[in-house]
């Protein structure tokens, strides 16, 4: 055995379990997928049921109700460049994944990142998994996602979902840390029960950072979403892969500003909820 | 200790321990066998003695002080009277329960029902209302809310907070924040209030309004505190008895006056130095007994002399004495003079001198 053979392929034992879990758990991946395209056609069809002006006009006024005027004006002018430069549809897919992306991404970071909070070896173990979920290019996850669920939208969602994971639970985890000790002292102090600990006293005080990250994980989500247009996702992220493949200049630009207005738009739009909560405790 | 109806006593610590570190039930141990010095446990364990072999009764109505400097321990003894931390070695008992036989469920109803507290840096929620603040140990318990609502008015009414209900906690200053965590431990009624360093915070002059109104009020209410302060003018103002801790040890309990008469060793009597003896020092304390007067002074009538009663001040006595033509007060308990007060034993109460050990100067 010489050195220069010597070759470290974490491959050839990765593809035989990704084979051998095809082989033994298609069900099950089956009815994930079915459930995923599911959700996700509904959110779609709900979206685009509507003419694009009514459903403007829909964001524009509950921006003004929830959050304020200038989330408002900017949802208005985000969601008619969308419409204006004909990737409607496009962007409607795509904020229909980013939703479903976030929405698991939450699910799974958010008690994940409490029991770190709560437990320094949880901590401890999940830190360098998630060092890698970030630092291991995008690309790359795609791969046994896409031999698992094959192309389309459903390894694309699962991708996203790694991805947005690791900005939620880290920011879930120091949201949590960094509750004031005395709060929590006061709850045990009045005989609190741990749920009402959690509920009334933790969560509201974690809550601004919990934005943040809830924040981060939709604007990195929508990243990973357009890389994802790769593996036949659809969306915007289609759109400018087209441009791409045909250098079709237009087209990529196009559908390049679309999302920017979608990132605005989102990013925005948590945001002003953030902002709300901060006036209110302050006033 | 057992002369004590146990009824009246609310609180009884006994002889508890709190070490902490990681070595802490060996250290535990080590002190229960071999009687280590809490140095020898620092440096054989890396272990700090939080609180040492502390035995104290606070009973019904009483306010209880704890005084000592930060680092003393005190702190943490308030926090193992509800078990916010767990003693190393000793028992708690709060009306008669041992709290560390409670269950999870036990000692949340223990805590939520008879023991309220109070922090130093109030705790208050920000963004919840000062209704909403004061309500909020009502809410954990589950009570509906037209209910605890009214409970907590009621509580922020008696504190003078009346007009504040739905403003939020950072429009308040210092002082009423203070006063929105004290509503909050009394909405509950209960038996016990343990307050941390509360007023520490709050300016001078707010500070003195505070602790009279707080001794006012749990008086009027009829509850039981245990107050901690670092500071012995704020001990003496408030409490009934004060603890004097150091080093995790509590060195002497007794009346303001006792401790000031009596100090146990050289770092309480250094302590006492500057405390003014006109408001705390009684009559009782100075008086000599009548046989000593007739002795000394053979001529005078004691029963034309001013009278007044055991529990008057030195400013009391000083006042009267200047009043009177005569150099003497008989003390009169229930109409029998008990003893008599002269000029010289005023004067020795100033410089804080009880009248057992004027006696043995004289």
């Amino acid at each position: 055995m010489n050195l220069e053979s010597f070759q470290f392929s974490p491959g050839i034992y990765l593809a035989p379990t990704v084979d051998w879990l095809n082989a033994n758990f298609h069900p099950l991946f089956a009815f994930i997928s079915s459930v995923v395209e599911t959700v996700l056609s509904g959110i779609e069809a709900a979206l685009l049921a509507l003419p694009a002006y009514a459903l403007i006009a829909i964001v524009v006024l509950l921006a003004l109700v929830l959050v304020n005027i200038r989330v408002s004006i900017l949802a208005g002018l985000a969601l008619g460049f969308c419409l204006l430069v004909g990737l409607w549809a496009a962007s409607m897919q795509t904020i229909a994944l980013v939703t479903v992306a976030v929405a698991i991404s939450v699910l799974i970071a958010f008690p994940l990142g409490i029991l770190a909070s709560r437990v320094k070896s949880v901590e401890a173990a999940i830190r360098p998994v998630l060092d890698i979920m970030q630092t291991v290019p995008p690309w790359v996850y795609l791969i046994p996602a896409v031999m698992i669920f094959s192309l389309g939208r459903v390894p694309a969602i699962i991708a996203t979902i790694v991805y947005g994971i690791p900005p939620m639970l880290r920011l879930t985890t120091l949201a949590f840390n960094q509750v004031p000790k005395d709060m929590l002292e006061l709850g045990q102090a009045i005989g609190a029960s741990p749920r009402s600990i959690l509920f009334k006293i933790e969560i509201p005080a974690a809550k601004p950072t919990l934005l943040v990250g809830l924040n981060q994980c939709i604007l990195l989500s929508l990243a990973m979403v357009v890389l994802a247009g790769l593996v036949g996702a659809g969306g915007l992220g289609a759109e400018v892969t087209r441009g791409l493949t045909r250098m079709e200049m237009g087209l990529g630009l196009r559908a390049g500003l679309a999302i920017v207005a979608v990132a605005l738009l989102l990013d925005r739009l948590s945001r002003g909820a953030l902002q709300r909560d901060r006036t209110r405790a302050a006033g | 200790m057992a002369n004590i109806d146990a009824n009246e006593v609310l609180i009884d610590c006994q002889s508890v321990w709190k070490i902490f570190g990681e070595k802490a039930p060996a250290a535990m141990k080590a002190v229960a066998e071999r009687g280590l010095s809490k140095k020898q446990i620092l440096q054989e364990y890396n272990c700090v003695v939080g609180v040492s072999d502390a035995s104290l009764q606070v009973r019904r109505g009483e306010i209880f002080c704890i005084m000592g400097l930060s680092g003393s321990g005190k702190s943490t003894l308030i926090r193992l009277l509800n078990r916010l931390i767990t003693p190393s070695l000793g028992k708690v008992l709060v009306k008669g329960k041992d709290l560390s036989a409670l269950d999870a469920a036990e000692l949340r109803q223990m805590r939520a029902q008879h023991i309220g507290m109070v922090f130093q840096s109030v705790a208050l929620l920000p963004h919840r209302t000062v209704l909403e603040n004061a309500a909020f140990g009502l809410e954990v318990q589950g009570i509906a809310k037209a209910e605890r609502n009214r409970t907590a008015a009621a509580a922020l009414e008696k504190v003078g907070l009346g007009d504040w209900l739905s403003r939020f906690p950072s429009e308040l200053s210092g002082g009423m924040q203070q006063r929105v965590g004290l509503a909050r431990a009394i909405a509950s009624d209960p038996e016990i209030i343990l307050m941390d360093e509360p007023f520490s915070a709050l300016d001078p002059l707010i500070r003195r309004q505070l602790q009279d109104e707080f001794r006012q009020l749990t008086k009027e209410l009829g509850k039981s505190a245990v107050f901690i302060t670092h500071d012995l003018d704020e001990a003496i103002r408030i409490g009934d008895r004060i603890a004097i801790m150091k080093d995790g040890v509590i060195i002497q309990v007794g009346t303001a006056e006792e401790i000031v008469l009596n100090p146990a060793d050289q770092y309480v009597a250094d302590f006492v130095a500057g405390i003014s003896r006109l408001h705390l020092i009684k009559a009782h304390s100075v008086m000599v007994p009548v046989v000593d007067y007739q002795r000394q002074h053979p001529n005078s009538d004691i029963g034309s002399l001013v009278k007044t009663t055991p529990e008057a001040d030195i400013d009391a006595l000083i006042g009267l004495t200047m009043q009177s033509d005569r150099d003497a007060i008989a003390v009169a308990d229930n109409g029998t003079v008990v003893g008599v007060v002269t000029a010289r034993s005023l004067l020795a109460g100033v410089k804080g001198t009880p009248s057992h050990e004027q006696a043995a100067a004289a």
